[in-house]
């Protein structure tokens, strides 16, 4: 497996998986991965890269499963304010959000 | 994102040429915007792609057609090593796993062999021909590692011209002293060579290779994420 997100990406695309791409668009505070940072998933649910420390990237992989079937980009919050809402956070008290696309 | 998208910033990637994604989160709609080519753009648009690709700072922006999230793919930090030493060795390997795309200059071409550096672009040129063809830019870092001032001090005449985030340059205080003398006879002024990380590294009292690798990637990093400490 590469460890370049955008590689493994394609090397999924072009095996004939269906692939999501997730993004770290914004942060607040002290979150782990700078805005830019990529996970890849495949539809198998294994992924490269991060979005975190680890802390919400089983999250992110259920939602790009998702994303992967219905087409529709998605703009996810996680944080101290949505733990409740999305069971997982961030332990390091800091907010992200994350778009999930499907790789067309 | 589009495959054929994704194709076209890997290709980018690839010719080491900066690319900025430009997507709408509201509507995944996107597109391939280069920094070096704004004319006829948005200007607002054309003004904050210019300071994210110049920032290597990837984030969001407020334009006439929606929020956009700037994603800013630039070619890699570059580090070029002065010495086809052994502790060029472990730094080469080292700085590639960190994200550099790795150059050495050597003119002895009994040191500069791929068998010592397999995958390493390597230059066997004089440090100052090398340079003039590499212009290291604010994304680059110079370390010299000879000792041989007939090497190095021309390698580091070029690197305090130029931009380059971080210069460093292997030997004692003792060594560093008189290359400062050097360098000061030779019109550099102290502000100017005050730039230069000498002792090499961080202090971390790295002995081996290997060890000496980790402490100038060490500082090297502090200087590229913590510039003015």
């Amino acid at each position: 497996m590469s460890d370049d997100v955008l590689a493994q990406a394609t090397i999924w695309k072009n095996a004939g998986k269906r692939v999501a791409l997730a993004t770290v668009v914004t942060t607040w505070g002290s979150s782990p991965r700078p805005v830019g940072s990529q996970l890849a998933i495949d539809e198998s649910g294994a992924f490269v890269g991060s979005v975190s420390g680890g802390c919400i990237e089983g999250a992110v992989v259920q939602e790009a499963i998702e994303a992967m079937k219905d087409g529709k980009p998605r703009l996810l919050d996680f944080g101290v304010t949505n733990e409740q809402a999305w069971e997982v956070g961030l332990a390091c008290g800091g907010k992200v959000q994350v778009f999930v696309e499907r790789l067309e | 994102m589009k495959s054929a998208t994704l194709a076209q910033i890997q290709a980018d990637r690839a010719a080491k040429r900066a690319v900025v994604l430009a997507t709408n989160l509201a509507t995944g709609a996107e597109r391939l915007i280069y920094p070096n080519a704004l004319d006829g753009l948005e200007p607002l648009l054309a003004a904050a792609v210019g300071n994210a690709a110049r920032n290597d700072q990837s984030g969001n922006v407020d334009t006439p057609e929606g929020k956009l999230f700037l994603h800013v793919f630039n070619p890699p930090l570059r580090l070029v090593v002065v010495g086809a030493v052994h502790i060029a060795q472990p730094l080469a390997r080292m700085a590639a796993l960190a994200g550099y795309d790795v150059t050495i200059i050597d003119p002895r071409s009994a040191f500069a062999t791929n068998e010592r550096f397999p995958g390493v672009t390597i230059s066997t040129e004089w440090p100052d021909e090398a340079l003039a063809k590499l212009k290291p830019d604010a994304r680059t870092a110079v370390v010299t590692l000879t000792h041989d001032p007939k090497i190095d001090d021309p390698a580091l005449e070029a690197t305090l011209r130029s931009p380059a985030f971080y210069v460093g340059s292997l030997g004692s205080r003792k060594t560093h002293n008189a290359r400062l003398y050097r360098l000061h006879k030779a019109g550099f002024t102290e502000t100017e060579t005050a730039r230069i990380h000498g002792p090499v590294g961080l202090g971390i009292g790295a002995k081996s290779p290997a060890e000496i690798a980790v402490a100038i990637l060490a500082q090297i990093t502090e200087r590229l994420r913590q510039p003015k400490s």
